[in-house]
């Protein structure tokens, strides 16, 4: 054993593909299933929720204009630079106290490489051509619904995020995730893998915080499309969704799957985020 | 087709005047009274309440239909209920065959629908008997075929079953149409109904429960209860497992923080300010009906109506004058006369939120045109209208007037065509006319709503989902998509 000092890391927010602290200059200490200390962590405010919503509104056009094929690609690489980083998950699954953690790590990469391969498939599925009574041509396809903020689950702090950011994302639309209060860990190290996957700026932005304070602002923003309230705590649930219904937000819940299971991801979480377009032409000589 | 044509701004009227060819209302035979459809039979309401239902046209009334209170909907609500299970549990073979008699009793009382449909609700005779009333009938039709179908519907997602008590509100826009979208997936998925027409519109809803009657449906499987807003605020907080709602956008929010925290499932179908694009290289007098059409069809009471022109500016002059001039050749007044392009203003509320969103666009500075024509003495009439000068900024081009007025803006190249068109919290439809095939792929993937009409505008179909993307609403109407408000797979919610 050298006598170096290691070099610990900053826990900091993820917006706009860069690593700021809270414009709020808070924090909040975070601690191990045991107590131990692990680290200062960023408590993002809402301004930094703002500042979030800004970015992904702006990386929507180009990620929702990309080929199906390339957003695939990306989602696989994100799997890809997960798999090299699976000993850091893993002392942080380990650290929050998790059964099994290195298979949790073996199903959140899973999960991305699962969801990669559903992004030039969903349109074949789910999209259709009609048989209108008419001299008409009329398809329909799925679209992203815009920017989604996701309230990640406050446990199965890896997988429980990746298993609702995954399927958001894959389609096109970009995100805003508020991060597991109690074990954000995870989600800081994912930020560092996303910054590092051909993951344009700005298509993840994941805070750091106290969910209830942050919550209200996500679900009141006029400029977010969908939310995701899996990890929204009953008693929240309620006045979520009402504030959702000023700009008639999409709202969603993970059905009450154990994460591990297969049945966890389905094609109909994207779905779940998408809007349906249909087109209408003539047909005639 | 490039020649511009060289006609004076509200050009002279017709040389010659059209013989009216009013359709017969014979065959409407109107009772006094109108009870609450309710377990298979109409029923007089608990709340002794009745209210008057009128012509818009004529102002006259047509009958009396009774005002549902929460105890009459909560009846209604028990009814759907108990009748759930034996409904659910028939052979979806049979649930089909009921949805199918249901379309051939439509199709059958066609001209009795189409005149009573005009008379209630002011809209021209030639559209309830061409459009509202062939196209309800086509909904039953198709979704009957998805009854014993399900399954094949949302593959590897579980078993379909149905959320079970469906509550849904229609507008007065298309009124029996409307009532199709609705009953005919919740039916053919196995879910029982209660259904609230608009308090404007009610009969042909009405005359629906009869149709149910005779097709010999379970009662309590559709059920139909008459009011205004109070009614359907009950409803909505009635213990019912689905809303559908189609209606203003401004309701839509008040039902979406109304089921807050409910569990309810919902689908909403809001207000739309669509554009509707025009390109130098559009077939111009193709586009000039398509535009009419967009906004003039039931005078402009249409959710998805082509609200916004935007209009190339190099075409702009001669489309202009070419507008100008079909305008002063489209018929307004009777709704029952065959010859009738636009008919009546659907209430006197309607028309006042009309002129008063119309009078904004004159006080901020855009300019009207409205071309000469007669209207009848009695009521509620509103010329068809166009504003030139519009900017973004103006009451007309953001707010849905849902009426027959048409702000026309301009555009240079795509890119300012898309972003105008997005520019708005709705995102119903949109229009695009232009000969390049490649052009209107490109519009089609960037404006954001949920119906694109590219060389047409104003069409549907019972095979093809129809809704809206952000503040318009959520959920699917019509095609296989239109099945899934009203399914739940293995227990999970999705």
């Amino acid at each position: 054993m050298s006598d170096r000092l290691e070099v610990r890391r900053t826990a900091k927010l993820y917006i706009g593909g860069t690593f700021p602290r809270s414009e709020s200059g808070r924090s909040y200490e975070v601690t191990a299933h045991d107590g131990r200390p692990l680290a200062q962590v960023s408590q993002a405010s809402r301004k930094d929720l703002r500042e979030a919503v800004v970015a992904a509104r702006g990386a929507f056009t180009a990620w929702s204009g990309a080929t199906a094929y390339l957003r695939g690609q990306i989602l696989y690489r994100v799997a890809e630079m997960m798999e090299g980083r699976r000993a850091q998950f893993e002392a942080e699954l380990a650290d929050t106290g998790a059964d099994d953690p290195a298979r949790g790590v073996s199903v959140s990469i899973d999960r991305w490489v699962w969801y990669a391969g559903w992004a030039d498939k969903l349109a074949q599925v789910v999209g259709a051509t009609n048989p209108v009574a008419g001299p008409y041509f009329n398809f329909t396809l799925p679209e992203p619904t815009g920017v989604v903020g996701i309230v990640a689950p406050g446990d199965q702090s890896l997988l429980g995020l990746v298993s609702r950011l995954a399927p958001a994302i894959v389609s096109g639309n970009t995100a805003v995730v508020i991060a597991s209060e109690r074990s954000p860990l995870p989600a800081v190290s994912l930020a560092e893998v996303l910054a590092t996957s051909d993951v344009p700026s700005g298509v993840v932005n994941i805070l750091t915080g106290i969910t209830v304070e942050l919550v209200p602002w996500l679900a009141s923003h006029m400029d977010v499309n969908g939310i995701d309230v899996t990890g929204v705590p009953d008693d929240l649930l309620a006045d979520t969704e009402y504030a959702a219904a000023e700009n008639v937000k999409r709202v969603h819940r993970a059905p009450r799957a154990d994460p591990f299971d297969e049945a966890a991801q389905s094609p109909y979480e994207i779905t779940a985020f998408t809007e349906l377009k249909t087109v209408w032409h003539p047909m005639g000589a | 087709m490039s020649e511009a044509i060289e006609r004076p701004a509200g050009g002279a009227p017709p040389a010659w005047e059209y013989a009216s060819a009013p359709e017969s209302t014979d065959v409407v035979r109107l009772e006094d009274r109108y009870g609450l459809f309710i377990g298979g039979e109409f029923v007089e309401p608990k709340s002794g309440r009745w209210f008057p239902t009128i012509s818009p046209s004529t102002e006259e009334t047509l009958a009396e239909v009774a005002e549902a209170d929460a105890a009459d909907v909560a009846r209604a609500v028990d009814a759907a209920r108990d009748a759930a299970p034996a409904w659910q549990g028939l052979a979806p073979a049979e649930r089909a065959k009921y949805v199918f008699r249901i379309a051939r009793q439509l199709q059958e009382r066609a001209r009795e629908f189409a005149v009573l449909e005009t008379m209630n609700g002011g809209k021209p005779i030639k559209e309830s008997r061409d459009v509202d009333v062939p196209l309800a009938a086509a909904h039953f039709f198709y979704y009957a075929g998805w009854a014993d179908k399900l399954e094949y519907a949302f593959p590897g997602r579980g078993t379909p079953k149905p959320v079970g008590v469906a509550g849904q509100i229609i507008p007065w826009n298309f009124p029996l149409l409307m009532a199709a979208w609705k009953l005919a997936p919740a039916l053919a998925a196995g879910n029982t109904a209660v259904l609230k027409p608009a308090e404007t519109t009610p009969l042909t809803a009405l005359l629906l429960g009869q149709v149910m009657q005779e097709a010999d449906l379970p009662p309590g499987v559709v059920n139909i209860i008459t009011g205004a807003g109070e009614t359907g605020a009950a409803l909505v907080d009635a213990s019912v497992d689905k809303i559908a709602f189609t209606g203003s956008t401004e309701v839509g929010k008040a039902i979406r923080r109304a089921t807050a925290g409910s569990g309810k499932r919902l689908t909403l179908e809001l207000g739309g300010k669509a554009a509707n694009i025009v390109f130098e290289d559009a077939p111009l007098d193709q586009a000039v009906e398509g535009v009419i059409n967009g906004i003039f069809f039931n005078q402009g009471h249409v959710c998805c109506a082509g609200s916004r022109l935007l209009v190339q500016e190099p075409v702009f002059d001669v489309l202009l004058a070419k507008l100008k001039d079909r305008l002063q050749t489209l018929r307004v007044g009777d709704p029952l006369d065959k010859n009738t392009d636009v008919g009546a203003i659907n209430s006197k509320a309607q028309l006042d939120k009309i002129e008063e969103l119309v009078a904004s666009g004159v006080e901020e500075g855009a300019e009207i045109y409205q071309p000469e024509c007669d209207l009848p003495e009695r009521g509620f009439w509103f010329r068809p209208t166009l504003f030139t000068g519009v900017s973004q900024s103006h009451r007309i081009a953001r707010e849905e007037i849902f009426g027959p007025v048409l702000s026309i803006l301009t555009f240079r190249t795509p890119e300012e065509a898309v972003e105008k068109a997005n520019n708005t919290p709705y995102g119903l439809s949109a229009g695009i006319w232009t000969e390049k095939g490649s052009r209107i792929l490109h519009m089609a993937q960037r404006l954001r709503a949920g119906v694109v009409w590219a060389n047409t505008f104003n069409r549907f179909d019972p095979t093809s989902p129809f809704g809206g993307y952000k503040e318009s609403g959520f959920g699917r109407e019509g095609g296989l998509h239109g099945l899934e408000p009203y399914l739940t797979f293995d227990g999970a919610d999705r």
